[in-house]
């Protein structure tokens, strides 16, 4: 023992005549695997790259009026119509003669409002479904798994456009989320239950119900926080699949009403004048891909650095 | 191998049910007066209003018009459009179009992922690898609506290689564009699941044999590496078939193409409630019977499926 920072181990030599020597630093704090993959996340330049553009967007989505102060669909003069960059107009002007940049700045509201709504219905379901049926097993895990079954079976964009078809009336920011979320969490459901069922056999929660602890007690505050991690991956890409899903309905026109300033309207507005403007139509996509691209790459970054297996793959 | 395709039948049963179900709740949850909708601006009488809601069986319970609509589905009857014409009909007509489109689009994508997911775990980590890799991500990101007019601007509309549209005459040659826009917008998934499934394979014991025996790499990597690493890939194709389904509905209405997509995608933009509800019917049990064939197809693929389950 040398101080009281570390602790020194004496192993038996590889070679003969050296000695080798396992130091352990007493004084760090134990390593866990939320500290493992922050510091692993925390080296890749991609981590801060899309920390960056996810903060940006919020931003936009929070207080647009810090990017722009062009009004983006009032004051739209029809003289202007498909018209190039000018002085104040950077992008250029929308067929009807509204600023571009102005328009996609304010359309990162309704996309992240609706993702992040969406994500969290669909996580919240997909946690309390996966997590129950993972944990009690028998018939419970069977009527919750089959009812799974049934929600995977309907590809959730499909299920939101009839949901949207059949509440044509009651569109906002809130049945488009739950039209979304109701249907996309059978994938989360079985992620949960899988890791549910790896984490059940663990022997902290045999210890748990010895010490007196009831089944959902421990489910709730040994299994469950345990369990987080995968969650945490799926929900981050789910967030960039609940934005395609917004902007794809949005676009079919079965989305927020068309006077709502969303990417996917204005996309779907400006294809009429595609031959003619098309800048009108990639701007938007622009903002709408580095958007979902930037969840995409969190959630895979998340993924490696959670999975110790994928990070020595690398 | 019967017990389990019969296991498998029977497990499609309760899905099948409880996704008709629930889309038939939806609409039945629906408001307003669907008879009133069939008229329009006018008033039906009394006798005529009384006549219909018989003849659709609307004064009955939740639970009874379910069991007319799902004995008319095994019937085939799969109800009638918002114009009238029977959803078989428009079907027949309409179905091997998108047919052509989905095996045109499914053919690319797995061509592009297994050679192109081949080469990149050949080559980890290198600058092929890398810049695979990096468009795949974009490819992931890209919405299929951006893709389809994206390619439908620059390579139809300006290099003029294409057609930007395929109309009424829709021949294989026509759904070039078109199959490469869906076949791009699935490709970026597979080629990642191909890749990281041949990087696994290259690490078994077995290839390590086959090397040691002797046998040259031009064997080895087709035989022993290739045919071990699709089952990820076409697993992964029967899930993503969704994500097919519903692009082809945004690629048909967009390239206007006639087929079943592209009646969807008119009904869902006329807001045409119950032709749109019959679509998605089609779509959730043609997917959930290609879910099947594909379980039953990963079963003859890979013997040990058919123990464990």
């Amino acid at each position: 023992m040398s101080g009281d920072t570390s602790a020194t181990h004496y192993v038996a030599p590889i070679k003969d005549g050296t000695i080798a020597v396992d130091v352990v630093k007493i004084a760090e704090k134990p390593s866990n695997l939320w500290r493992d993959a922050w510091a692993d996340m925390r080296r890749r330049p991609m981590f801060w790259i899309s920390m960056v553009i996810v903060l940006v967007v919020l931003l936009m989505a929070l207080w647009p009026t810090l990017f722009t102060q062009t009004p983006p669909n009032s004051n739209c003069q029809l003289s202007d119509s498909n018209g190039g960059p000018a002085a104040g107009h950077p992008l250029g002007f929308t067929f009807q003669g509204c600023d571009i940049y102005a328009r996609t700045v304010w359309g990162a509201r309704t996309s992240v409002s609706v993702g992040l709504i969406a994500t969290i219905i669909g996580s919240v379901i997909g946690l309390i479904m996966g997590a129950l049926a993972g944990f009690y097993g028998g018939w419970l895990d069977g009527l919750l798994s089959r009812v799974g079954d049934i929600f995977f079976s309907i590809p959730y964009i499909l299920a939101a456009v009839v949901v949207m078809s059949v509440f044509a009336q009651f569109r906002n920011v809130f049945t488009l989320a739950f039209a979304i979320g109701g249907f996309a969490w059978a994938s989360t459901a079985r992620v949960v239950r899988a890791e549910v069922l790896r984490v059940r056999q663990a022997d902290f929660v045999m210890a748990s119900r010895a010490l007196g602890k009831s089944r959902f007690g421990t489910l709730i505050a040994h299994v469950i926080p345990n369990a987080i991690a995968p969650l945490l991956v799926v929900t981050t890409l789910s967030l960039a699949a609940a934005i395609v899903a917004e902007a794809t309905l949005s676009f079919l026109g079965v989305g927020l009403g068309s006077d709502t300033m969303s990417w996917g309207n204005d996309i779907s507005q400006a294809q009429q004048s595609l031959r003619v403007a098309p800048m009108a139509l990639i701007y938007p996509s622009i903002a709408l891909t580095i958007t979902v691209l930037a969840f995409i790459m969190l959630g895979e970054l998340v993924r490696d650095a959670l999975d110790p297996r994928a990070r020595a793959r690398r | 191998m019967v017990g389990y395709i019969l296991k498998r039948l029977l497990q499609v049963i309760p899905v099948f049910i409880g996704a008709t179900l629930l889309i038939y709740f939806l609409v039945f949850a629906m408001p307003g007066d669907p008879i009133a909708a069939l008229f329009g601006d006018k008033q039906p009488s009394k006798q005529l209003h009384d006549a219909l809601v018989a003849q659709y069986h609307l004064d009955q319970p939740f639970i009874v018009q379910y069991w007319y609509y799902l004995t008319g589905i095994f019937r085939g009857d799969m109800g009638t459009t918002f114009s009238g014409r029977s959803v078989n009909d428009v079907l027949a007509a309409t179905l091997p179009v998108t047919g052509r489109l989905a095996v045109m689009a499914i053919g690319i994508e797995f061509t592009l992922a297994i050679i192109i997911g081949t080469f990149s775990a050949l080559r980890k980590g290198k600058i092929f690898d890398n810049t695979m890799l990096v468009i795949s991500l974009i490819f992931i990101s890209l919405p299929i609506f951006v893709i389809a007019f994206l390619a439908q601007y620059f390579l139809a509309v300006k290099l003029q290689w294409f057609s930007p549209t395929v109309g009424a005459t829709n021949d294989w040659g026509d759904m070039w564009l078109p199959a490469i826009v869906l076949g791009l917008s699935l490709y970026a998934v597979s080629m990642r699941l191909m890749r990281g499934s041949v990087i696994d394979t290259l690490n078994q014991d077995w290839v390590r044999t086959a090397y040691s025996k002797g046998l040259p790499r031009r064997r080895v990597i087709p035989v022993h590496v290739l045919r071990n690493s699709l089952i990820p890939v076409i697993t992964n194709s029967a899930t993503n078939f969704g994500v097919l389904l519903v692009g082809a509905t945004v690629t048909e209405g967009i390239f206007n193409i006639p087929g079943v997509g592209n009646t969807l995608f008119q009904a869902i933009r006329q807001h045409e409630g119950s032709t749109v509800v019959s679509f998605v019917t089609v779509f959730v049990i043609i997917y959930v019977l290609v879910n099947l064939v594909v379980d039953m197809l990963y079963g003859l693929l890979d013997p040990r499926i058919r123990y464990v389950r």
